[in-house]
């Protein structure tokens, strides 16, 4: 009993990881289900049908890839835009900074699907036709105010007189830039450009909104939810997710082996 | 050596300093680099809030168009027609997050005190459900909560659901399509919203105030009541706001693990804009959604007494 | 005057830098020799820094004209300026190891070969094997001959050099300052150094400009600065000072001053321009200076020595030397230093004794200004 009691924050702590990934687990399994009907909720037997032919359901790949597409230029379009205010709001006096503070933050205080409703009116309203551009738009918007603020956290622990060194030894502003600003806050820019990613990824609301009759992966997934559940979603899913993972930990493995031979 | 010395400047007749002035270009770098986005936040979010205002107060129909007629009327029949799923928002919402704090706080703690090296490995789990298609795994509790699957079956024999049904949370032994489910739901999709934060701020508490603390005659439990809860406000703020906001406005849960007794405002607003097109009731719905959350929020960060909000 | 060319010489003329209402530097004429040590000596807030960054160029001056030679530079932007700067806290590139960021001034203008100059500057710094290490690899001192060595590699005109040492402990400190005055001398260029260190103003440099509230409180040697203070600023600051308040009974080439009742002479050309009959002057005079006799012998004291009599207050022995503090009814808490040589046994708390100096030891100051100017409080000690 006191062995519990001494170690209740593990165990409740690990409780909620188990919490956190039995739906993975679940996703994972049945991705080797042979499901009776049109959905795949319940185990009936093993099969690995749907790993060999990922791309057998009508559609799907193809929303997958649009996904992909938009994710890369929904983060482009956020790190540069993003970057740049980041470093405005550190570096630089000028006025309505509040306005400008509120401005990137509302955004991120703001209900998904408020900011859905009313972009699709504004398209409504401007009569622009919905499909991949407007998607594209919405979600470098959304996007933004996140890569504003991992940058800006970097940034902001910067010494400026890194870059008066280097303006010191003979760097104009573009090398400053490009040899010293740039390589330092790469940290910072590369986790709001991974955040970037992932939530354009991943994003349904707005999306659902604005996408008119576009598909993109989780409207896909969105749509068989009524329709009915390919196994080829299970692969999909948990396919990313050891991917994912695996990139993860050569990361890990390859930053340990570079601190190693830098102190050798 | 050296003959060269100074006087100290003009002593006698002061003479005007002629003022050198940083040259305008210098001046508007900030305002060339926020141009871009911030007019890209002007045009695409707050220009749309705009457009919403005024179609909330509009009337008409899709075939004769509609029209700017400052009819307020919208927002007291919308809100009289929908309070019930605004108010059951706001309460699924509200008991996600404390549900998130209360199983995301140990979880954040464990990782940032007690997990040594399996810290990172920790971390890479706790993330690494983000790669995995939330819908996906959103339906994946469809099977975990399925009738007389491996977990209700559990949760019967051990008369949980008898206690839930009593209270109105569950439906006799079924999970799925109840408020239970959809909370259950939240939650789970909201936790690493939580967790993120609270174990930065754990991760930035020196570990020797623990130490200081227990010296000064403080048992764990006061230790902790005393240094490490407030110490992390910053991130049980935070957290709290970033499952709380996404939380209100979701109907993703609703619609895929309740029933239409469990609809959210977020999934009036969703049938209300793209299957009924009633677009002046779905606009001031979103309005009266955006400015609770934002009343609460700003009450919650002044009572919290924080202006950072991740 | 001097056969020395002035060519490279560092000229400021009217230079001041103003932030909204504030004014961190006044308007200011400053002319530092090629070829000198000149450290800018003055607590933090006086603008020294801001004096090094507008001749760095990292600051834009509000008015006034800083010329390298014969060269208006003001308006170059600091990579135009054959002017090298090593940082407080050195600014080294985390990102790049040691011999890129030495390398790293000589690449950006265009050097391709570069290894044999990072070579011999390594050796210049002793860091020949530390080539390949990151920066946060090595210890604070070596991080300093780094920043040295990445603006020295450059052979600029003049090496500012911004409280380089100030992250340094006491012991390195010391060994970093003639670290830094041997590579002044090899390499001959103009170094100018700002430190609130006095003692460490007064071990490195040829000059030393004193600075407070944005001005230059009074420019020379070390030794000069140190026994002609001209301001009570100085006095305090640089060393100790014990400043009596008096009142002048005669003027001429001796000026003789009452204080406490006994009378006390002071050099007149050692003492300030407004020296007149029956007004004040602040008479100092260094506690190393002063010999401390118990009141029992003080027959024994020869003639003609300036003499105070007082009571110790407190003695604390530092080795050396031994540290009395004595009141005395000329002034309170007057601080006296005696060598170990022969103690007096008697010379403890409770003492009468009498203070005594050659009359040539002492200055006297305009009394109208605040007699603690300078003081180092607690807070400012570092």
């Amino acid at each position: 009993m006191s062995w519990i009691r001494k170690n209740l924050v593990v165990i409740a702590g690990l409780l909620t990881l188990a919490y956190m990934i039995l739906p993975n687990v679940v996703v994972m399994v049945f991705s080797f289900n042979k499901p009776n009907g049109r959905f795949n909720y319940s185990w009936q037997q093993f099969s690995l049908d749907a790993w060999k032919d990922p791309c057998g359901v009508a559609d799907m790949c193809e929303s997958l890839t649009l996904s992909l597409q938009l994710a890369a230029w929904s983060t482009v379009g956020a790190v540069v835009l993003g970057t740049m205010i980041a470093f405005a709001l550190v570096r630089y006096r000028f006025r309505a900074r509040g306005a400008i503070n509120s401005l990137i933050f509302l955004p991120m205080a703001m209900p998904e699907v408020v900011m859905a409703a009313s972009l699709l009116t504004l398209f409504l309203n401007m009569g622009i036709e919905l499909g991949f551009w407007t998607v594209l738009i919405a979600h470098i918007m959304f996007c933004l105010s996140f890569v504003v603020t991992a940058v800006k956290a970097r940034v902001m622990s910067m010494d400026p007189r890194l870059e008066e060194a280097a303006r010191d030894l003979y760097a104009g502003p573009a090398q400053t830039f490009l040899r010293v600003t740039l390589p330092i806050a790469a940290p910072g820019i590369a986790a709001g450009a991974l955040l970037a990613f992932a939530l354009s990824f991943d994003d349904f609301i707005i999306t659902n909104f604005n996408a008119g009759s576009t598909v993109t992966f989780p409207m896909f997934v969105w749509g068989s939810a009524q329709r009915g559940t390919p196994v080829q979603i299970n692969v999909i899913g948990t396919a990313m997710f050891v991917l994912a993972v695996l990139m993860v930990v050569a990361g890990q493995i390859i930053t340990n082996r570079r601190k190693k031979t830098a102190t050798a | 050596m050296t003959t060269t010395l100074t006087k100290e400047a003009a002593p006698g007749p002061v003479e005007e300093p002629v003022l050198r002035k940083p040259p305008t270009r210098k001046r508007l770098v900030p305002y060339w680099l926020l141009l871009p986005g911030i007019l890209w936040l002007l045009v695409f979010f707050a220009l749309p809030l705009v457009y919403q205002a005024s179609t909330s107060v509009q009337t008409g129909s899709l075939e004769e168009g509609f029209q700017v007629t400052w009819h307020f009327q919208t927002y007291v029949d919308a809100f009289t027609e929908y309070w019930p799923q605004l108010l059951r928002s706001l309460l699924y919402a509200g008991t996600a997050t404390a549900l998130c704090l209360l199983l995301g706080y140990p979880l954040a703690y464990l990782i940032a005190f007690k997990a040594g090296r399996w810290r990172n490995l920790l971390l890479v789990l706790v993330i690494a459900p983000f790669f995995t298609s939330f819908l996906i795994r959103t339906l994946a509790w469809k099977t975990i909560l399925a009738d007389d699957s491996l977990v209700v079956d559990a949760l019967n024999a051990l008369h949980v659901l008898d206690v839930t049904s009593w209270l109105g949370w569950t439906e006799g032994e079924r999970v799925l399509a109840t408020p239970m489910a959809v909370v259950c739901g939240l939650t789970y999709n909201f936790l690493p919203f939580m967790i993120l934060p609270l174990y930065t701020s754990l991760e930035r508490i020196d570990g020797r105030l623990h130490e200081a603390a227990q010296d000064l005659y403080a048992s764990p439990a006061t230790t902790f009541r005393k240094v490490t809860f407030p110490l992390s406000m910053p991130g049980v703020v935070s957290g709290t706001l970033l499952t709380f906001i996404p939380a209100s406005g979701d109907y993703v849960n609703a619609e895929l693990l309740g029933s239409t007794d469990t609809k959210m405002i977020g999934n009036v607003i969703q049938s209300q804009f793209l299957r009924v097109l009633d677009y002046p009731t779905a606009a001031a719905l979103s309005f009266i959604l955006m400015a609770i959350v934002l009343l609460m929020v700003t009450v919650y960060i002044r009572k919290a007494g924080t202006e950072d909000l991740v | 005057m001097t056969d020395k060319t002035t060519g490279g010489d560092v000229r400021l003329t009217g230079i001041s830098k103003t932030y909204g209402s504030f004014t961190a530097v006044h308007p200011l004429d400053l002319t530092i020799p090629q070829g000198s040590f000149f450290a800018l000596l003055g607590a933090s807030g006086c603008g020294k820094t801001t004096t090094l960054r507008m001749i760095a160029g990292l600051e834009d001056p509000s008015s006034g004209t800083v010329f390298l030679g014969d060269r208006d530079v003001t308006d170059l932007p600091p990579y135009k300026r054959p002017v090298n700067t090593v940082f407080q806290s050195y600014a080294l590139f985390p990102h790049m190891d040691i011999s890129e960021n030495i390398a790293f001034g000589l690449r950006r203008r265009g050097i391709k070969s570069v290894k044999k100059q990072v070579d011999d500057m390594l050796e210049l710094v002793q860091l020949g094997d530390k080539a390949r290490h990151k920066p946060h690899q090595l210890s604070g001192g070596q991080q300093q001959r780094v920043a040295v060595a990445r603006a020295l590699i450059n052979h600029p005109q003049v090496l500012l050099l911004d409280e380089p040492l100030g992250a340094l402990d006491l012991k390195l400190r010391r060994q970093m300052q003639l670290e830094l005055k041997r590579i002044q001398t090899e390499v001959g260029i103009t170094f100018v150094h700002v430190t609130h260190d006095q003692e460490e103003a007064m071990t490195m440099a040829d000059q030393v400009a004193v600075m407070n509230g944005g001005r230059v409180e009074q420019l020379g040697a070390p030794a000069d600065l140190y026994e002609n203070p001209r301001t009570t600023f100085v006095a305090n600051f640089l060393g100790t000072s014990n400043l009596i308040e008096a009142e002048v009974v005669e003027t001429g080439s001796e000026v003789v001053v009452t204080a406490g009742g006994g009378r006390l002479r002071v050099p007149g050309d050692r003492c300030t321009d407004a020296v007149r009959q029956g007004g004040k002057l602040l008479v100092g005079v260094r506690p190393e200076k002063i010999s401390l006799t118990h009141a029992d012998d003080a027959g024994a004291i020869a003639d003609g020595r300036n003499q105070v009599t007082g009571r110790i207050a407190d003695s604390s022995f530092i080795g050396v030397s031994t540290q009395y503090v004595v009141n005395s009814p000329a002034g309170a808490e007057l601080q006296v230093y005696e060598q170990n040589i022969e103690r007096d046994a008697r010379l403890r708390p409770g003492a009468e004794v009498v203070l005594h100096w050659n009359p040539a030891h002492t200055f006297g100051l305009d009394a109208t200004q605040d007699i603690d100017a300078g003081v180092e409080t607690v807070e400012d000690a570092s």
